[in-house]
Formats: structure tokens, sequence, C-alpha cells
């Protein structure tokens, strides 16, 4: 059979109107014939190309429930199909989570800002070329991979937490989720569980053939913000090769508390680098208690590419990893 | 006031700005169905059976269109739309129509195309090695060798390295074996004696996609025998001419519609070899066809400019003065045809840096990658970007302002260049890199340079661009109607420059006619377009202003000679404004334009165009017949003297910060300064020096191409794996001047100016990078984060000693 794509196959359309609805479509379809899409910018890429082709897509932009934003400094709740470019201009994360908007306002461009969601940010699959471009891989449901071979071609891939898979996961909003110590709420049919942000992104290890916990069936519903980092200093940079339209090389998200030059505590996380973006627990450790000062700048740098393994071409996301944690403890560029 | 030199609305802004304006994929004809291709999946293949039996007999599948359907290929290593023996990943091996995209998508997918496999090369230098693979079944280079009747011609031949030619790899130098391509002017040896400081470098510049936002979809049917073909094009008059070959066709027997571009940079110079497939597969069919290419597929069938592996020395004194040039380039040039880019950067080396001696050498090498063509500043935007930097180096060691060693070296009106010695019409270089540096403050940021603010470190640089720009001879075509309107036909395309409007002013200006009294006639060969020249290696300007200032000409003289004829005296005792033609002693005895034009209907002959000048082209003479008698004509040929090659010249100025923690760089501020004879359109001409400095900043910092060498497969085959540069990698201000001084050579002294902005942007930001840096050439562009933390960081490079496409 021959390849052809930017050609979207036909599927069965539905537009329901209420989580329960759209809960129940998902269900009579069953275990992945159903495709849940939001603000499609990741699904239509992969129906464009004609490698995933559910039979039926289930649309969420007609159910309200999923957007807003509510709450204040005690804790934020963010529907999931809320749009990016809301994320990073409201009022409330501006001014108690900087960290989020900040992060928010980087993803791609305007127009897909716009059109994107918080949800579809977090949810979305990678982006290693591979795999997006149709090859067999161990993610496709294959048995090798082609990013991850001496030749390969690996400049945009993991160099930590690799496993059989080196691709990255490409979330601006992730990591800047998990130093605000979110929760996502997940909805299915047997009721609604909810998940701590770093819990919630699955690496190959676990699932090879995922990228979060979110079973089929189930709808990622809203992030929940506790008010616990309200107010703290953040620190979010992405780098990239250009600035617009384009996924972190590597990123950083923090909050910390420094009182009298001292970090009292601190949640750092980097993306880009790994399978699942990284909460730097070990760094997180090693800086709490510990006077702001270069030593401990320097320190949790270190540590936080301690056991990296870099691929062929991508030996600089370790210097880049570490100087943008420096730059996160430091608290400037 | 003349209209040469003011801003003006072009005539087709508001179509474009409401979306009126139809470009290819917008045209519909009765009964049109649509077509799809199959691109091969394998860099190197050949096509063993195809199986479409599947796919035809699906409803609403109509026809299929193969390589045997379509006319033999041309020249050397020649392309076809459609091939048996697809040579890079992408290429298109067979079309399929159907009544709509969906239906044309099954049917692909529903074909067995056995393929099989064939060897192929991504790096040149692979190609090289001994024992290493050839792009093409025949060889691996084109080059001069004699035929049976002891001519020269060039053909494909195998050419291949020692070992002992790649010793020098591992070590970080390029190879430099067997070359096909050398020439020398000056004693080399002598030169890099009398030098003070000799730098060698190895560099490589990458290969980019054009990538214009149009990509290059056709619509076509026949009627009557005649095919009706819309299509993007740079240039329409010579497109119309092209397809017409290509199908063996008579030009009578094709209408060609390309009203609007959307963009080309050099990949649609007269058209595009995809464009037969709508023809002929209409012709199949017996139904109008449209093909739209996909983002994806301009990827491949796009064009993109040839990547460079190369290696220099140049010899300097100690007071600046560059000595000599050597200068060795390995051109990737994809599978088909033979591009210049190469020969073309050593003549541009060769004329801004004007050494006592140079020697170029090099070779193009055939690979398994999308094909090459012209794009926008072919060779000059990849070497000036090489090489400015280790200029910079060498002001560095020297004690040199890196302003002054290349005003010091920079060519003027003098100025000879290239394997042929050639010559200049103007060269004011020196005042460009002047009224820059003025209006830059050079003198004020260079004190910046190396400057830190935290983790960020200011670096500033300068680049020059000399590109040609114009060429002579082609046609003007002109009508005055019997309401006064004066009908400019232009065969130029419209690719968003306005030249086609900008240059009718050269006849307007002539005749002293106000603007909206003139209406400009494009992009339809139905319309009556004279012979023009290629909307390409930015001639337009310069030709077509001349072109259009002889038709101009032409008409004043009739206009003079009418009046003559009717009112009396001489015709010189008449001249020509605000709509008429008056006696200069007596401004009220005259007549209007539009009596003139019902006057030369009634003279005929060679005022209304039953009688053509015998110097036309023979592309003009049917044009000009069709329009004979609809008023007066002028029509002429453009003879004017020009002897010298018209050069045009960018200096870029740039300032960037660089932070030494990521390797990250902004561009702050640009500034393009050039010298391009006389402004027509200041407003087009800001848009042509910072759109092409946008262009050069992707090529400087985040565009090339990458794959996967065990697969010979592309990554970068989308727009945001590709990386042009958006909005936010360009600074919030810039800035451009204009010498302003005419070029001699031509009447309205204007030259083009498409190209040579982009080699300004990007040698200016990877002179300014290098500074950031200290000095330190990096020789390789683009210069991404990667390149630069690795260097910053200390730590390996994350790509071989010259490897490309990584």
């Amino acid at each position: 059979m021959a390849v052809i794509r930017d050609m979207i196959p036909a599927f069965e359309l539905f537009q329901p109107t209420s989580v329960d609805e759209a809960i129940e479509i998902l269900d009579r379809y069953g275990r992945g014939e159903a495709w849940v899409l939001a603000g499609g910018l990741d699904s239509l890429d992969w129906f464009k190309d004609r490698i995933k082709r559910p039979e039926a897509v289930v649309e969420l932009g007609s159910v309200s429930e999923l957007k807003g934003i509510n709450g204040g400094t005690g804790g934020l709740e963010i529907g999931a199909l809320t749009p990016l470019a809301e994320v990073a201009r409201h009022a409330d994360i501006i001014d108690n989570f900087a960290v989020l908007s900040d992060a928010a306002s980087q993803v791609a461009t305007p127009q897909i800002r716009n059109q994107g969601t918080l949800g579809g940010n977090l949810i979305q699959d990678t982006r290693c070329w591979y795999y997006r471009g149709g090859w067999p891989c161990y993610r496709a449901g294959g048995n090798i991979c082609y990013a991850g071979t001496p030749k390969s071609m690996n400049r945009e891939h993991a160099v930590m937490g690799q496993s059989r898979c080196v691709a990255v996961n490409g979330s601006d909003t992730a990591p800047a989720l998990i130093a605000l110590d979110a929760q996502m709420v997940i909805r299915g049919s047997s009721g609604e569980r909810i998940v701590d942000a770093e819990d919630f992104f699955v690496g190959p290890a676990i699932d090879i053939q995922r990228m979060t916990v979110i079973e089929p069936g189930e709808l990622l519903v809203s992030i929940r913000i506790p008010g616990d980092w309200a107010g703290a200093r953040f620190y979010w940079e992405k780098v990239r090769d250009r600035q617009s339209w384009d996924w972190a090389l590597a990123s950083v998200a923090s909050a910390m508390f420094v009182s009298g030059g001292t970090i009292e505590r601190a949640r750092i996380a980097v993306n880009g680098v790994a399978p699942t973006p990284v909460r730097l627990t070990d760094v997180e450790n090693i800086v709490r208690g510990q006077p702001l000062s270069d030593g401990t700048i320097d320190a949790a740098g270190e540590l936080a590419i301690r056991g990296s393994r870099p691929l062929r071409h991508n030996d600089f996301k370790l210097p880049l990893t570490r100087n943008l944690v420096r730059r996160a403890v430091r608290g400037e560029a | 006031m003349a209209l040469i030199g003011q801003d003006i609305i072009p005539p087709d802004l508001v179509a474009k700005v409401t979306g009126r304006a139809k470009f290819a994929e917008d045209f519909r004809a009765d009964g049109m169905v649509f077509a799809k291709l199959l691109l091969s999946p394998m860099p190197h293949a050949r096509v063993r059976s195809v199986d479409a039996s599947r796919a035809l007999a699906m409803p609403g599948v109509l026809g299929i269109l193969r390589a045997e359907d379509l006319p033999e290929g041309r020249g050397l290593a020649p392309e076809r739309a459609l091939t048996d023996e697809p040579m890079y990943v992408g290429e298109p091996v067979l079309a399929v129509a159907a009544v709509d995209e969906t239906t044309a998508a099954e049917a692909i997918e529903a074909i067995e195309v056995d393929f099989e496999p064939l060897p192929f090369a991504i790096d040149p230098l692979d190609s090289l090695r001994p024992g290493g693979p050839n792009a093409r079944l025949e060889g691996n280079v084109p080059r001069l060798a004699e035929d049976e009747e002891g001519r020269n011609r060039m053909t494909v031949q195998e050419l291949k390295w020692t070992e002992a030619d790649f010793a020098s790899l591992d070590e970080g130098k390029l190879p430099m074996g067997e070359h096909t391509d050398e020439w020398t002017h000056g004693e080399l040896d002598p030169a890099f004696s009398a030098a003070d400081l000799v730098l060698e470098d190895t560099m490589v510049h990458q290969s980019l996609t054009h990538h214009p936002m149009e990509p290059r979809s056709s619509m076509a049917y026949w009627d009557n025998g005649k095919l009706h073909i819309y299509a993007s094009t740079q240039s329409t008059q010579r497109t119309h001419g092209a397809i017409a070959g290509q199908l063996g066709l008579d030009p009578s027997d094709v209408v060609f519609v390309g009203q609007y571009c959307g963009g080309g940079f050099g990949s649609k110079i007269a058209g595009a070899p995809i464009y037969v497939v709508t023809a002929l597969l209409s012709q199949k069919v017996g139904r109008p066809v449209m093909l739209r290419i996909t983002r994806y597929e301009e990827n491949y069938i796009g064009r993109g400019r040839p990547g460079f592996q190369a290696w220099t020395k140049m010899g300097f004194r100690s007071d600046g003065k560059m000595t000599a040039i050597d200068l060795y380039i390995v051109q990737d040039h994809g599978p088909y045809g033979r591009s210049g880019d190469h020969l073309t950067a050593a003549g541009v080396a060769d004329l801004m840096y004007q050494p006592d001696a140079m020697r170029f050498r090099g070779l193009t090498v055939y690979t398994n990658t999308p094909p090459r063509s012209a794009q926008r500043a072919p060779g000059g935007a990849q070497i000036v970007a090489m090489l400015e930097p280790i200029v910079d180096k060498a002001a560095r060691e020297l004690g040199i302002d890196r302003l002054e060693i290349r005003k010091l070296n920079a060519p003027d009106h003098d100025a000879e260049f290239g394997a042929n010695r050639g010559r200049l019409t103007s060269a004011f270089v020196r005042e460009a890199f002047d009224i820059g540096a003025e209006r830059f403050d050079w003198d004020g940021r260079k004190t910046r340079s190396g400057e830190r603010n935290g983790t960020k470190v200011t670096g500033v640089g300068i680049g020059l661009s000399p590109f040609v720009g114009g060429s002579s001879g082609f046609d003007g075509l002109l009508v005055l109607r019997p309401d006064g309107v004066l009908h400019i036909h232009q065969g130029i395309g419209n690719l968003g420059t306005h030249s086609m409007a900008d240059t009718g002013r050269a006849a307007a200006d002539v005749l002293g006619l106000e603007w909206d009294r003139c209406a400009i006639i494009w992009g339809d060969s139905s319309q009556h377009l004279p012979r023009s020249s290629v909307q390409a290696g930015s001639q337009t300007t310069h030709a077509h202003t001349r072109a259009n200032h002889a038709a101009g000409m032409d008409m004043k003289q009739k206009l003079q000679e009418i009046a003559a004829i009717d009112l009396g005296g001489s015709p010189a005792s008449y001249d020509v404004g605000g709509g008429r033609v008056f006696a200069s002693s007596s401004p009220g005895r005259g007549m209007s334009f539009a009596r003139a034009a019902e006057r030369a209907i009634e003279l005929g002959g060679k005022y209304s165009g039953q009688e053509l000048p015998e110097d036309l082209h023979g592309d003009t003479v049917p044009s000009a017949t069709a329009l004979a008698g609809q008023g007066l004509m002028g029509v002429a040929r453009d003879n004017y003297s020009h002897e010298g090659a018209t050069w045009s010249f960018v200096v870029g100025f740039a300032e960037v910060e660089l932070d030494v923690e990521t390797g990250d760089v902004r561009i702050v501020d640009y500034l393009a300064s050039t010298d391009c004879g006389t402004v027509v359109h200041p407003r087009s001409l800001g848009a042509q020096l910072h759109g092409g400095a946008i262009q050069g900043f992707g090529q400087a910092r985040s565009q090339k191409w990458v794959f996967d060498p065990t697969w010979g497969v592309p990554f970068a085959h989308r727009l945001y794996t590709a990386r042009p540069p958006g909005i936010l990698d360009v600074p919030l201000q810039m800035d451009w001047v204009a010498v302003e001084e005419p070029d001699p050579q031509t009447p309205v002294g204007a030259k083009g100016i498409g190209e040579p902005p982009v080699g300004a942007g990007s040698a200016a930001v990877t002179s300014a990078i290098a500074d950031a840096l200290g000095g330190k050439c990096l020789c390789r562009i683009p210069l991404t984060t990667d390149v630069i933390l690795a260097e910053l960081a200390g730590r390996a490079q994350p790509h071989r000693p010259l490897e490309i496409h990584s």
C-alpha cells in the first residue's frame, strides 16, 4: 500500500455537550477506537498523515463544563479545555502562579494558543520525528527504536530516562504544573480519580505506547492548583531554535520560597530532556535549607544532569539543562 | 513630479488584502477534478511494477498518469515531473485523478508499487569516498568530457577520491581530491607570500528548502485543442513559453494564467516541472484537473539551496589588504541538472574582497536529496555568510577596525572580478558602508562588542553582500487607448515585489503621465504580453525600467509626430505632459492623449501597431499584432547601452545578544545599507531589504535539512521542523538606508535588489555571533543553539567534522 500524507481520512464525528455524554460515546466505541479531540493541534497532524485513523472522533469543543478558570490565591481549578491563551493572560494565574502563565504564553504561536487547550498541551504525543513519520518503532507497536542508534538523528531527543524509547515530552505547561504541585482530575465511566501532576506522565519503562496515565474511555477534566505555592518565587525558561512555533530543546520550571537568603522549599521540573517531564526531587532536597549561594546553584545544576546519557547528537542538552536549573535556583538568567 | 522614487499603492493591493486575489488553487472550471501524487518512500529506487487495478476500479477514480505518459527530459541529468527511477524520498512517481481529493488519496493508498532499492548517497563526501555510493546509476558528478565527435559536453561521470585524500577529515579539514571546476587569476603563491597573515578554515553551509508560502499548485484544462493552465510562477511570459516547450506545444496553443504568486525565491522562475502533470492528466481524463500541492509535498519538490562543504585560505597584509584567496567548494546538489552556486560563490568572494590573486576549485556532487535550484542570491548568500566572520578574525588579529578592513578591500567602479575579469556598471560600496555605519553608529556600537550583561554578551557584525542586479535587451509594449489610459503590458510576474507596477512607471514618467491614468496589464498570456526577462536574478527592475523607458520614448516620439501632422511644425517642437502633447513654445496648442490615440488608430501603420520595429523579439510580435488598432502603440526593444555587469550591494549591520549559558542568540537590531542605484519605490525597497534579511536570519540561525543517513529519509519536512524564522526572531525595529547614486549604464539608474539582502542579513548575523564569541568563527551555518552551546561549554560538537544534514 502506497503512503500518502496531508489528507485527513473520513471518520465518524461526535460533538457531545457534556462530559457524561462524551464518556458514554467513548465507552460505546471501546478501547482505542474513538479519539478524543480537544484543540486538534496534535490530533489533526496525526489524522492528516493518515497514521492514526480512528473510526470515531469525539470533539469536546461544545462541552462547556470543561472550560474556565475558578478560584483565587487559595488555589485554582482550570478546565482542561481552557485555551492556552486564556491561561496565559488570566489575572489570578499571572498574580499567583506566574510560572504557568509564562509557560503557557510560550507555547507555539498566538493562533495555536487560541485554539490549543491546557489539557491538550499536557496530553500531547511526542514529536520524535521517526515516530511521527510513521516508522514502526517501539512506541508505534514495533520492536526497534530508530532514534537511538549510533547513526540516528537525535539532536532533539532524550538525555535521561530513556528506556528503549528516547523520545521527549514536548509540553511546556507540564513542568510548570509539576512545580506548582498541581493535580489532574480524570473522569471515566467508573468515576473520578485524582493524580498528582508528577505522576500523570508515563515513561516508556512503564508503558512505551502512552504518554500519560489516561486510560481509553477517560477524560482529563480539570487541573487543580493548590494555594501552597501562590506567590512563590517562580522561574520559567524555554530554550528553542526559534522564538515561536517550536518545542523546547529544554525547559525548566520552578517554584521557591526564599527567606533571608535561604531557600526554604523548592519544586523544580525540567522538560524536553526525557520521555516525561522530570521533577528534580534530588535537586529540591539539596537546595532546601541552603543559602542561595553560587555553591548551591552550581551543585543544583550538576545534580540535575547526574546520570544523564546523551545520544550522539544531543550532548548539548547536558550543559543546557544544567544551566537552566542553575538559573532556576538563582532565580534569574 | 516623477513617479520613479515615490511610494505607490500597487494595483493588486485591494485584491490581496480582501482575499479576492486568485492564487493558482483558487481557480475553478466546470467539471474540475483533483489529482494526488504518489511519492517515493526511498531515496533511490527503480519501479519494477505498478498495480493500480484496485485504485482504478474505485468509484470516482478517473485515471492515472505515469512517467511513460510524459515527454522525455532534456539537458544534463534531466528531471521529469514523474519518474520510474525516483532519486530522492518524496519524488513523485505517479498521479491519480479523482472526483475529489479524498477519493484520490484513497486511490493512491490502493496502488501497489514494487520498488527495487538502489544505492544512495546523502552526503557528497560519502559519495566521493573510494567505493562510495553514487546518487545516479551513471555516476556522481557533472563534468565536461569529450563525446564521440570530440566535442566537450557536460556529462554525468563517476569521480572518487583516494583514501589519502580523506586523511585530513578527522582533523576537521576538508579533503580536497580531484575537482572538476577551477579558475585562477593572478599569481597565487607570490600573493600568499606577500601576506603577513594567512587564515585557513574549513566551513559548512547546510541546504535549505525555499518554502514560499504558496506551494506549486496548478489547474489545467483543454478547450478546442488549446491548453489553459493556471499556476504559480515568478515570471508570467517566460512560463507561458516554458510550459509550451515542456509539452511540445506552440505557445499560441497555450493560455497561461498566473496573476499572483505567493513567493518563489528562485523555485518557480519559469514555472515548475510538476505543472505538466495537470496538463497531461487533464488531457488523459478529459476533465479539468487541479493539483493542490501540500506543504509536505512542497518540501520535497519545492527546491532547495545547495549546501557547501568548503575550505578557504585567505592572505592579508598587515594593513588589512587581502592579497589572496584560495577557495575549494564541494557542492551538494541533489540528483538533477547542474546549478552554479559554487561558481557564483567564488565570483562573489573575488568581487567583494578584490584579492591580488585568487584560485577557485570545486565540484558539484549529486546526492539523493531534493533537487536544488537558485535560491535568492544563489551561491552569494552562502559564501558571504561563511567568509565575513573569517575577515573579522583577520581584522582582530591585525588590530584593524572591521568596517575599515572591508572598505579597504571593497570593489569600486574599476573593479574586475571572477574567472573572466568582468567589469561592473557601478559600485558605490564604500558609500554604502559609510552611510550605513553612520546610521547604525558603528563607532559607538563596536565599543559594546563583548559587553556582558548578566549572562548575555553583545556582538556586533557587518556583512557585505553583492549580487547581480540586472539584464537588458527585452521589449516594452504600451497602448495608449482612446480614453487616454495608458495600458502597460507587463510580461514579468507578480511575486510580491511590485515590480510589475514599479517598472511601468518608467514609461509613465517619459510621457509625463499621472499614475491614475495608467493601467497595468499582467498575469495572463491571453492579455498579450511582451518578451520579458525571467523574474529571477534580480533582473526585473533593471531590465524592465529600461524596456518600458524604451517603449515610452517610442510612444513619445509618435505623439510628437501625430501632433506635428495635425497641428503643424516639427515633431521636436512638441512636448508631452499632463496627458497632452503640446507645442513647447505655445502650450495651448496641442491635443489630449485621448485624441492622439484616436488619431493613431486613424493613421494606422506604426502608430497603431500595424507596423512593428524589426528588432522586436519573436514572442512580442504576436502580442503587439493582437493589440494593433486599439490605440497609439509604444513598442520597442531595449537597445540602450549596457557595458559591464550590473551588480547591487547590500551591507548588513547587526547587533546580537548571545546567552553564554544557553547558546541562545537574539538579534536586537539590524540595518541594511544598499547601493542599488536609483531608488524606484522606497517602501518596496525597504520590504526587500528587510524581508531578505529575515530570510538570511533563518539561514544563519535555524533553517537546515536533517536526513537519517541509514535510510536516506528527511525529517525537516514540515514548516515547524524546517524552522524558517518567525516574526519573534526578528528585531522589533529594523532600519535601512540607500546610497541613491544612479547607475550610469541604464536610463532610469535603477539596479535590481531582490537577492543581496539575504546574504547581508545572514552574514551580519554570523559576523555578530563570532564577535559575541570573542572572534571565534565556528564556520558552520546555521549557527544553531546546540552548536554555539557546545563551543561555550567546551564540549564535543553535535556533529562530526563536515557532517551535513544533521
